[in-house]
């Protein structure tokens, strides 16, 4: 599937999702904003309609950039008190797939494991993450991050508090 | 600790006091399933859950799994998910569309109505073995108000209309503000929080936390424009907080920032302006100005007691509270929408949910850490007490003082001590919970007090 640009291609994507991870376990969400595009949208679905579209379902998150920043900054201003104190997070990201979507963007899936811990429980997000990566000079910025859980139900974490 | 003296309930010194033993107790909390959850009316679902025939639908309530399904015949029945034959869960999908449901163990099959159809080697049964008595078997009762449906383990239980109570009016101002009836769009949110389940219910209907715990919703919602600036408690008008009977509270307030339903607001798209504005028109024709204003203008969260709560303010959304343990409950909301909304118009209130309910939006999850950290705090022990005495002898009370709780703790406190659903004394003197309110009231001109 990996499309012309072959291994150059694919490590600079695989850096890109690193990075990003990196910037959301560091709790840099400021940064991590910055990596998105002004049109760019961050959509969760429910954990039992992996397949819902927020026009017309009942989904976890639908951020455009504006809302995006206003999460970005709750979760960092001290008053979002189901991460304050913050959770520890570290995020695993693999079986990264890349598309060309033909329009000089790439269609982008990766598995990701995010391990939060806090107030006694350990327990993971698990899912997939798939982005619409946008060329910008000679880096990605992301229009489009859709991420799925494969939890059947949000259970014992209680919320989408972290960014998954 | 005697049952008796679990609530402290001193109405000439304005006190109120609820013993925390009643959130931590494993006995208790039995106690609740025998003489509450099996006693009242509990929801099941709504029936644009299962809107063609065929359709079924898991559920789970107080602890027993069961399923709701539209029959061949069109109507809707709830069965126990479980084989008559051997006990395996009959229905074992979350949801879908079947003719035929068949058990995978024996390979039993049952229609939509429940009959027993087919039993693999039935010509080895002796002529005792009847299948007209091995159907699926429905709760004792089970009956719908305006498309919400309840059970009843109890066969014995007045009926549905009788036990809402108050709660009537209040669920027929959110049907009627849709001019073809509500659906529940599709998508749940499904978690667990690590508290007592009344923890939830007065977290639901509690206006005094708004402006300490959800701080950081206020700020996004002021952000964008909103005009907020007068958001203190002092400056805030108070709403009108109400016990409608049997256990069954409100609190309403005035709607500050637009509602999806005929009131609009700027945040909302130009594009959204003129269907909002035609709604109001139709509401006010259908109803008079009044009951059109005080659907589109006011907000309400309303309690279907015990474990039922329909939130109606920047979006509706039904959210069910399911016990798993004294410490423990699993909550499953749903987003009810008019079933004539599309486009931009659902868009806009799709959009209004996520800013403030779910896991996911802005305000949801501080709950979830706020009803934790209530449930942690009670193991510090030596302080035995919760104090509900906000506004009890405020004479006009608002969602802020706390009635609304203390009608669903005389409630529980009633049941508790094995008494039933009347003469339980919730703070309302009688005629209020049938009195007209008007907008005015939540204003802040409410009459009545608590005496």
């Amino acid at each position: 599937m990996t499309a012309d640009g072959g291994p150059a291609l694919r490590e600079s994507v695989e850096e890109f999702l690193y990075r990003e991870a990196a910037l959301l376990d560091d709790w840099s969400l400021d940064a991590w904003v910055d990596l998105f595009t002004e049109d760019a949208r961050y959509v969760v679905p429910t954990t039992d309609l992996p397949e819902g579209d927020p026009s017309r379902d009942l989904v976890f998150i639908d951020d455009d950039i504006t809302r995006l920043r206003a999460r970005a900054l709750r979760l960092t201003g001290g008053n979002a008190h189901r991460e304050h104190p913050r959770s520890r997070t570290r995020r695993f990201v693999s079986n990264v797939r890349i598309a060309e979507t033909g329009d000089g963007e790439l269609s982008v899936s990766a598995n990701v494991l995010v391990f939060r811990f806090r107030s006694g429980e350990a327990a993971p997000y698990v899912g997939v993450v798939d982005y619409i990566l946008r060329r910008e000079r000679d880096d990605f910025k992301i229009a489009y991050r859709r991420a799925v859980l494969d939890l059947e139900s949000l259970a014992w974490h209680g919320a989408v508090s972290i960014i998954f | 600790m005697d049952i008796n003296d679990l609530i402290i309930d001193d109405r000439q010194r304005g006190i109120f006091r609820v013993h925390r033993s009643s959130m931590t107790s494993m006995d208790l909390f039995r106690r609740e399933r025998e003489l509450i959850f099996e006693k009242c009316w509990i929801y099941v679902g709504h029936e644009s859950e299962v809107e063609n025939p065929g359709d079924y639908r898991r559920r789970t309530l107080a602890g027993r799994p069961l399923f709701l399904a539209r029959g061949e015949d069109g109507k809707v029945r709830v069965f126990l998910n479980s084989c008559p034959h051997r006990g395996a869960l009959v229905c074992r999908r979350a949801a879908g569309n079947a003719s035929i449901l068949r058990c995978f163990y024996h390979g039993w099959s049952f229609n939509t109505k429940g009959d027993l159809i087919a039993v693999p080697g039935e010509d080895a049964y002796g002529p005792g073995f009847d299948r007209g008595e091995l159907g699926l078997k429905e709760p004792a009762r089970v009956d719908s108000y305006r498309g919400f449906y309840f059970v009843s383990f109890n066969p014995l239980v007045e009926d549905l209309v009788t036990y809402l109570a108050g709660a009537r009016d209040y669920l027929d101002l959110v049907v009627d503000q849709a001019e073809s009836g509500m659906r529940v769009v599709s998508g749940s949110n499904r978690y667990t929080i690590k508290a007592n389940w009344k923890l939830l219910v007065e977290n639901s209907l509690d206006s005094y936390h708004l402006l300490t715990t959800h701080r950081t919703y206020v700020d996004y919602i002021t952000g964008l424009g909103t005009d907020d600036s007068r958001a203190t408690m002092a400056a805030r008008p108070p709403g009108l907080a109400r016990a409608l009977g049997n256990g069954h509270c409100v609190g309403e307030n005035i709607a500050r920032h637009g509602r999806p339903i005929a009131h609009w607001h700027p945040l909302f798209g130009e594009e959204t302006r003129e269907p909002i504005e035609r709604a109001r028109v139709r509401l006010v024709k259908k109803y008079g100005e009044e009951r059109a204003r005080r659907m589109a203008d006011t907000s309400r969260n309303l309690l279907v007691y015990p474990n039922l709560l329909v939130l109606d303010f920047v979006a509706i959304t039904i959210r069910y509270i399911e016990p798993l343990a004294p410490g423990a409950m699993d909550v499953t909301a749903w987003h009810l929408v008019p079933r004539e909304e599309s486009g931009a118009l659902l868009a806009t209130r799709l959009d209004s949910y996520l800013t403030f309910f779910g896991p996911g939006g802005f305000a949801t999850p501080d709950d979830v850490e706020a009803l934790e950290s209530c449930q942690e705090g009670f193991r510090a022990s030596g302080n035995e007490w919760s104090d509900l005495s906000r506004g009890m002898l405020n004479p006009a009370p608002g969602t802020s003082d706390e009635l609304q709780m203390r009608g669903f703790w005389r409630q529980w406190h009633a049941n508790m001590q094995g008494r039933g659903r009347t003469n339980v004394q919730d703070g309302e003197p009688e005629e209020r919970k049938t009195a007209a309110v008007s907008v005015s009231d939540i204003q802040g001109n409410a009459p009545a007090g608590e005496r």
